[in-house]
């Protein structure tokens, strides 16, 4: 039996030693980072200093929980019209979401630039008709392009989860609400969406986590002109003078993304991970 | 019989989690008998066959193969194969590549391979199976690929682990009358386990009937059904009705508040015993011509008998008799001196052979936690 | 209800698509223009395959997403087997943990994390910051290992230990237990999760961009380099290329998932 044991050990030990070096050891230093100065002495500067980015953090969140929000709004409808399709549309729709999920984020934000951008197609179209004379209308810049790439680059995210959730619903549920005499709201209300919890969950998560970090977004779309907490860290690592307090905006971010996901599994009992 | 002992268990114990399975249990296994390990779920015999298959280590004992201590021997190894109780055939080979695993492992020429399998094939009655994928196959014939894929290694010993439990019954039958004839032919020694006392009675030469990790009694088939040992051998073997009784001398018995006699002796004098009946030794006679008389409670009808419950004195009785009497009826009871068989008393007196409470469903309701219990702690 | 629900659904579809329609339109554009369509042209087409820099960073994109699959597989089956084999819960709890902290931290975070961590052994050791071909590596293996263990450890889970006892009582070692056995069994749940290794990896742009140098450039780098300033159509060129690579694959997935399901019908359809 020791000897079984010791066999184990030696065959997990390539795992064991990965994680611990490339998995534990980066968010060490993460720490060390974040509670030295520059020189590397022990330094709560970069802690203290976090005060200044209160606003940024602030808008941050305001961004990302509005995005989210919107995200679940039009996701869930189309996650239960997807679910409702027939089995043959079923897999064209789902080719059809994947699709974005899978072309790079820069090749998506950026398109969506080619729409909103001054001389891009929204501003040249509404000139097109004269709605606009010989002036250029310039979205980017706006909180709303923020926002909406945002929406627009993780609906994806939200709507998966919740439709493979939706899928798995057995009919019967329904079949018996409706036979207890709910009407088809009060189906939804009282059956459908508390059953699909485990993937609205992870679908707000999995729209939360990479709005609230993104940078190429609101560098694109924002014009420069928003800084959320993704482009302050991603600025901070430009120079390495700045590097502890990257670090120490990099932990705080992550503490509070970690609290927010810890109050969001509180509302599933489901162990499901957040994939994509 | 071939007294050659082949394994030998010394004083083994084991224990999950500070919960005793083995209690310094012994059993000699010799060569070419069929012995089964037969006991409720927990009582311990799956643990025994892994220890002797070596997927188990006792935590004290010795286990002797020919006379060689094994204890710490891996099961690849040993000159044991195993049937696993769901068969555990791979499902990414075919019923061919299955069979011929031991083989191709040990290097066996592929020629000879050919060979064997083909034999083992014809021995299960699976001849044109070869290329078939065993997720196509029903219960029974995975059975006969999962046989044939332990005895084509020509192991000294088969374990086989519950392997019948789940096919249906008819099939059970035949599979018990084929399993027989392959322990024959292949004179290979077969150590059996299950909880079916009827099925441990049809196959086995010797039967080990286990409690709560303990060997209870060691016999042929037909000693352990009519020499119980004590009242829960009585109890788990057949139906029984069992008595406190007192032994008046050698020959004579007093139950029920009445004096019989029978065939027993050695006892102490006035010592008290357990007295078991069986219920189809019991004759149903008028109440006046009656050794004993009660009243009928309760009357099923099982196909070649009648089951009938008789209260004598708040004692409730089972007997089967071919002739049918009425509820609420008196009838008198006489019973043969051959038929009264006298047990010890032991740890189990008192638990078993009342049938006041006695329903088919009980039993069954009773057995169900239990056996989740056997899987968790046994995985 | 049936038409609401259509036009629902091809209302949001079109808003997700109408970004991407456009700027494959409009990559086949002869003018540099967003506005109007002056006849059909690959130019920028030839343009991006005239672009060295472009082909390399495909290059090493590919190279990237090969090797660090391939790692992230070996390392992810090896994990999964140990997380499953580990008699106490809570420490096969703990592993799965923390091997999954690189799927649920933002990527920002990981790759500032790993970037720390190869500056900070480089400033112990006193060498030069030595990030690279194997930086990335390194980082893509790591942000792949958790999806590799989540698609390979239910596999585990779901055998029945008693295949592996058979094999042990049929004369294998645990070693040959471990090939002859337990990995074909694993092996849909293994090659999957190379799959998703493989697109992540291809797909990566944040951890990377923390945690490479000028000289080993993957295509999305490429990309965040071709488009800080201003707006190139070659780059138009190159999304319309990446979204219908996406599709061919998709579609060969999708379509060989439903082949094997039709298959399978017919088989079940022989059989009663």
């Amino acid at each position: 039996m020791k000897k079984q044991n010791a066999v184990r050990g030696a065959v997990a030990s390539p795992y064991l030693v990965w994680t611990l070096l490339f998995i534990v050891a980066p968010l060490l230093f993460v720490l060390w980072f974040a509670f030295t100065d520059a020189s590397g002495a022990f330094s709560l500067e970069s802690i203290k200093g976090l005060s200044t980015y209160g606003r940024t953090f602030v808008m941050s969140i305001g961004f990302s929980l509005i995005a989210t929000v919107v995200c679940f709004l039009i996701g869930y409808p189309l996650a239960y019209c997807m679910s409702k399709a027939s089995a043959r549309s079923r897999s064209l729709l789902l080719v059809l979401l994947m699709l974005p999920m899978w072309t790079s984020l820069l090749v998506r934000t950026y398109a969506l630039m080619a729409l909103l951008d001054n001389g891009g197609i929204i501003s040249n179209a509404l000139s097109g008709i004269g709605l606009l004379k010989d002036q250029h209308l310039n979205f980017i810049g706006t909180e709303g392009a923020v926002i909406l790439g945002m929406i627009y680059d993780f609906l994806p995210y939200m709507v998966l989860p919740i439709y493979t959730s939706m899928t798995k619903l057995d009919v019967r549920y329904i079949e018996a609400a409706n036979d207890l005499g709910c009407n088809g709201l009060q189906t939804m209300f009282r059956v459908i969406l508390p059953l699909t919890r485990p993937g609205i969950v992870s679908g707000l998560t999995m729209v939360f986590v990479p709005s609230i970090s993104t940078f190429y977004i609101s560098q694109k779309l924002g014009g420069g002109s928003f800084d959320l907490i993704g482009d302050t860290i991603e600025r901070q690592f430009q120079n390495a003078v700045t590097y502890n307090t990257g670090a120490a905006i990099s932990l705080v971010m992550m503490v509070l993304i970690l609290i927010s996901i810890g109050i969001m599994n509180r509302f599933t009992d489901s162990q499901e991970v957040v994939v994509r | 019989m071939n007294k050659d002992v082949l394994i030998r268990l010394n004083g083994i114990s084991k224990s999950y989690d500070g919960e005793t399975v083995l209690d310094n249990m012994d059993l000699e296994i010799h060569d070419k008998e069929f012995i089964t390990l037969l006991g409720p779920s927990g009582c311990g015999k799956t643990t025994t066959l892994r220890i002797i298959g070596g997927f188990e280590t006792p935590d004290t004992g010795d286990v002797f193969f020919n006379g060689e201590r094994i204890n710490d021997m891996p099961p690849y190894q040993r000159q044991v194969n195993t049937v696993f109780q769901r068969y555990a055939l791979f499902p990414h080979l075919n019923v061919f590549d299955n069979i011929a695993f031991g083989l191709r492992v040990r290097k066996t020429p592929s020629e000879e391979i050919r060979t064997k399998v083909k034999e083992m094939l014809a021995l299960v009655n699976l001849r044109g199976f070869e290329k078939r994928k065993v997720t196509t196959l029903s219960g029974g014939q995975q059975q006969r690929v999962a046989i044939a894929r332990a005895l084509v290694n020509q192991p000294k010993v088969l374990l086989l682990d519950e392997p019948l439990a789940a096919l249906d019954l008819k099939l059970r039958k035949d599979m018990q009358v084929e399993l027989k004839n392959i322990q024959q032919t292949t004179g290979i020694t077969f150590v059996f386990v299950t909880h079916d006392q009827e099925e441990a009675l049809s196959m086995s030469d010797t039967v080990v009937v286990m409690a709560n990790g303990r060997i209870q009694q060691i016999g042929t088939p037909t000693d352990i059904y009519n020499e119980p040992v004590n009242a829960f051998v009585a109890d788990f073997i057949g139906e029984s009705n069992i008595l406190d009784g007192v032994m008046r001398k050698d020959f004579a018995v007093r139950f029920a508040g009445h004096d019989f006699v029978c065939v027993d002796g050695g006892f102490g004098e006035n010592e008290a015993v357990d007295v078991v009946i069986r219920p189809e030794d019991v004759d149903v006679v008028a109440p006046e011509k009656g050794m004993l008389k009660g009243d009928v409670t309760g009357v099923t009808f099982k196909g070649v008998h009648y089951e009938i419950i008789v209260d004598v004195e708040g004692f409730k009785w089972m007997i089967q008799s071919t002739d049918y009497v009425a509820e609420g009826q008196t009838i008198g009871l006489s019973i043969d001196p051959d038929a009264i068989h006298i047990m010890k008393k032991s740890e189990f007196s008192g638990m078993f052979g009342d049938y006041s409470s006695f329903s088919d469903e009980f039993d069954k309701l009773d057995k169900l936690p239990e056996e989740d219990a056997e899987e968790s702690e046994e995985e | 209800m049936k038409n609401v629900s259509r036009i629902y659904m091809t209302l949001i579809f079109l808003l997700l698509y109408a970004p991407i329609l456009v700027v494959i339109f409009f990559s086949f554009n002869e003018a540099e223009s967003l506005s109007h369509f002056e006849g059909f042209s690959l130019s920028w087409y030839a343009e991006l395959f005239e672009d060295d820099e472009a082909l390399t960073a495909l290059r090493n994109s590919l190279i990237l997403a090969v090797v660090s699959s391939l790692s992230a597989t070996v390392l992810g089956v090896i994990a999964a087997f140990a997380i499953d084999r580990t008699k106490r819960k809570w420490v096969a709890r703990a592993m799965e943990s923390v091997s999954n902290i690189p799927m649920m931290n933002p990527d920002i975070v990981t790759g500032v994390s790993m970037m720390l961590l190869f500056v900070g052994i480089a400033a112990i050791i006193h060498s030069q910051p030595f990030l690279g071909v194997w930086t990335m590596i390194v980082a893509h293996t790591t942000f792949n290992l958790p999806y590799v263990i989540l698609s390979v450890l239910p596999k585990f889970r779901e055998m029945d230990r008693s295949l592996s006892e058979a094999a042990l009582d049929l004369g294998c070692t645990p070693f040959k237990t471990f090939f002859r056995v337990e990995l074909p069994y694993i092996l849909p749940g293994a090659i999957s999760g190379m799959m998703i290794s493989f697109a992540l990896s291809l797909d990566d742009f944040v951890i990377s961009h923390f945690v490479s140098s000028p000289d080993f450039r993957t295509l999305p780098l490429y990309i965040y380099n071709q488009t800080v300033h201003d707006v190139k159509f070659s780059m138009y060129a190159l999304c319309t290329l990446i979204v219908f690579a996406v599709l061919a694959v998709l579609i060969v997935v999708n379509v060989t998932g439903s082949f094997r399901a039709s298959r399978q019908r017919r088989k079940a359809g022989q059989r009663q």
